[in-house]
C-alpha cells in the first residue's frame, strides 16, 4: 500500500517536473510546479513529517509559486509561446546547471543510505525542531540564512523604490 | 474489519461534511440578502415561497439552466477547471476541524472530525493558499484585463493578511502549545482565547475577512472600477460555484474564529451531548457570520492601496508586537 502510494507520488512529480521544464508556455509550467510541490509535500507525509508537508505547501505552492506567477502575470510577452525561449547567455546558464547536477549527484552517490527503518519521530516534533534550531549546532546557519533573507529584502525595496 | 475504519468513515463523514456545507451555502445567501435587506430597511427576498425560503432554490435552478457560455479567446482548460479549484480549495479546509468531541454508534467510537492532524491549523493556512489559485488562475485565463488586475489584487491581498493571520496562530500556538485543534480547544476549557488574545483576535478576524474576500474588503470583485473582477468573464453555474467557494469560505473562516478564539464546541452543558456540542458550534459560527454580514452593510469599501498599506504597516507590526508580548508572558508564566 504505503510502496504503491510512493511510487504514485513520485511518478506525479517527476511525470509534472518534466512538463515544467519542457512546456513552452511558462504560466503552465508555474502550475506544472505546483503539483511537483504537492507531490514533494505528500512524501513528506508518508515520511511522517506532517509538519514539513504543510510548511512546504503553505511556503512553495502559497507563497513562493504565487509570487512566480505574480512575476509572470505581471511581465509583457512572457506566455507568448512564439518568444525565443533561448539568450544569448543559455551556455553560462547550461554549465551552471550541468555543475549543480554534478555536485547533487556527488552528494546522493555518498550519502549512507539508512537499510532499517529509523522509526517513529517523537511526539513533540515540532518542539524538538525549534530546539535543535537554535543549538550550537544549528544557530550558525540559521541565523545566516536570516541575514541572507534580510539582504533580499533590502535588496528588493532598493530596486522597486520610486527614485 | 480495518478497512472501515480506514475508508469507509473518513469517506461518509467528508460526504456528511460537503453535502451540510452545500446547503449550509444555499442558506447562507438567503440570510445574507434577507438581513442586508433589514439594514437599509428593504424586505430582501420574499417572493419565492414562504418568507422568500425557497428563494436559494430558484436561484440554483437559474444558474444551471443558464446557457453555457465559453469566451472563445480563454484558456480553455484553465477557465473550466477554476471554479472547481476555488470550490475544492475551501471545503478541504473544513477537513481537519472538529465540530464535536466523539459518539459511539454501532460499537465503535467516532471522532467528531475527518481527519485528526497533528498540525490542523498549519493545514489550514496552507489550504486556505491553495483554494486562491482558483481565483488568480481563472482571472488570468479569462484574458480580460479586468479579470487578471482582480486577480493581481486577489494575489496581493492574500499575501500580505497571510501574514498577520499566521502571526494571530503563532500567538495561540505559544499559548496552547499545539498546532492540533482538539489540544486548542481543550486548552480553552475554561477560558476563552479571545479573553488571553483580545489583539490576536481583533488581527486574525481582519486578516480573515480579507482572506476570504468580504466586502469592504472585497479588493478582487471592486464593481465600481473592475466590472465584477476575476468572474467577469463567467456566468451561469460558473460563476455560481465560485459564489458557492466564497460563502463556504465564509463559513469555513467563522467556524475557524469560533473554533480558534471562542473555545469551539465546548459550552455550558456541552458535555451532555455530542449533538449540544454541534449546536453550540453552529451558535458559535452564525454569531461571527452575523458579524461578517453586518460589516459589509454597515462599512463602505476601503481603497486598495490603503487597505494595502494598513496590511503591511499597522497589522504585521501589531501582530508581531502581540507575538512577541505573548511569548514574553507565556516564558514568565511558565
Amino acid at each position: 500500500m504505503a510502496q504503491a502510494i510512493f511510487i504514485i507520488l513520485s511518478l506525479i512529480t517527476l511525470g509534472c517536473a518534466l512538463v515544467v521544464v519542457t512546456n513552452r508556455n511558462l504560466f503552465h509550467s508555474a502550475l506544472y510546479l505546483a503539483f511537483v510541490f504537492v507531490g514533494v509535500a505528500g512524501l513528506y507525509f508518508m515520511l511522517q513529517a506532517e509538519f514539513f508537508a504543510g510548511i512546504q505547501v503553505l511556503i512553495y505552492v502559497g507563497a513562493i509559486l504565487t509570487l512566480i506567477i505574480f512575476a509572470i502575470m505581471l511581465s509583457r510577452d512572457l506566455m507568448n509561446p512564439n518568444v525565443r525561449g533561448f539568450n544569448r547567455q543559455w551556455w553560462a546558464a547550461a554549465i551552471v546547471a550541468g555543475l549543480l547536477f554534478v555536485v547533487l549527484a556527488v552528494v546522493l552517490w555518498r550519502a549512507p543510505w539508512p537499510a532499517a527503518p529509523v522509526g517513529e519521530p517523537s511526539a513533540d516534533f515540532i518542539a524538538e525542531l525549534g530546539q535543535a534550531l537554535v543549538s550550537p549546532a544549528y544557530v550558525l546557519p540559521f541565523e545566516v540564512v536570516s541575514i541572507l533573507l534580510l539582504a533580499a529584502l533590502v535588496g528588493s525595496i532598493l530596486i522597486a523604490r520610486e527614485r | 474489519m480495518d478497512w472501515i475504519d480506514a475508508l469507509l468513515i473518513p469517506a461518509i463523514k467528508s460526504l456528511v461534511v460537503i453535502v451540510v456545507l452545500l446547503l449550509a451555502f444555499a442558506y447562507m445567501t438567503y440570510v445574507e440578502r434577507k438581513l442586508v435587506g433589514r439594514f437599509v430597511r428593504r424586505y430582501g427576498p420574499n417572493r419565492a415561497g414562504p418568507f422568500g425560503l425557497l428563494q436559494p432554490i430558484a436561484d440554483a435552478f437559474k444558474a444551471i439552466f443558464k446557457e453555457e457560455v465559453i469566451p472563445t479567446e480563454v484558456d480553455k482548460w484553465l477557465y473550466v477547471i477554476c471554479p472547481g479549484i476555488a470550490v475544492a480549495g475551501s471545503l478541504i479546509v473544513f477537513g481537519v476541524i472538529p465540530v464535536g468531541d466523539s459518539f459511539m454508534a454501532w460499537g465503535r467510537k467516532i471522532t467528531m472530525v475527518v481527519a485528526d492532524v497533528n498540525v490542523g491549523v498549519l493545514y489550514v493556512v496552507a489550504m486556505a493558499g491553495l483554494g486562491l489559485y482558483g481565483i488568480f488562475l481563472g482571472g488570468w485565463a479569462s484574458n480580460n484585463n479586468f479579470s487578471l488586475l482582480g486577480a493581481l489584487r486577489s494575489t496581493a491581498q492574500v499575501i500580505t493578511y497571510e501574514l498577520p493571520m499566521g502571526l494571530a496562530i503563532a500567538s495561540i500556538a505559544t499559548i496552547t502549545g499545539s498546532l492540533r485543534f482538539g489540544d486548542i480547544i481543550a486548552a480553552q476549557k475554561t477560558l476563552p482565547l479571545i479573553i488571553l488574545q483580545p489583539v490576536g483576535f481583533l488581527v486574525y478576524f481582519i486578516s480573515g475577512m480579507a482572506e476570504i474576500n468580504r466586502s469592504p474588503f472585497d479588493m478582487p470583485e471592486t464593481e465600481n472600477e473592475l466590472v465584477s473582477g476575476y468572474s467577469t468573464e463567467y456566468g451561469g453555474i460558473k460563476f455560481a460555484i465560485y459564489f458557492m467557494a466564497e460563502y463556504i469560505n465564509m463559513i469555513v473562516m467563522s467556524i475557524l474564529v469560533a473554533t480558534l478564539f471562542l473555545g469551539g464546541w465546548q459550552g455550558p452543558f456541552a458535555h451532555l451531548s455530542p449533538l449540544l456540542q454541534l449546536v453550540w458550534l453552529v451558535v458559535k459560527a452564525a454569531v461571527v457570520l452575523f458579524v461578517f454580514i453586518w460589516v459589509r452593510a454597515s462599512i463602505p469599501r476601503v481603497r486598495y492601496d490603503k487597505w494595502m498599506k494598513f496590511g503591511w504597516k499597522f497589522l504585521v507590526p501589531l501582530g508581531l508586537a502581540n507575538l512577541a508580548v505573548t511569548a514574553v508572558v507565556v516564558a514568565l508564566v511558565a
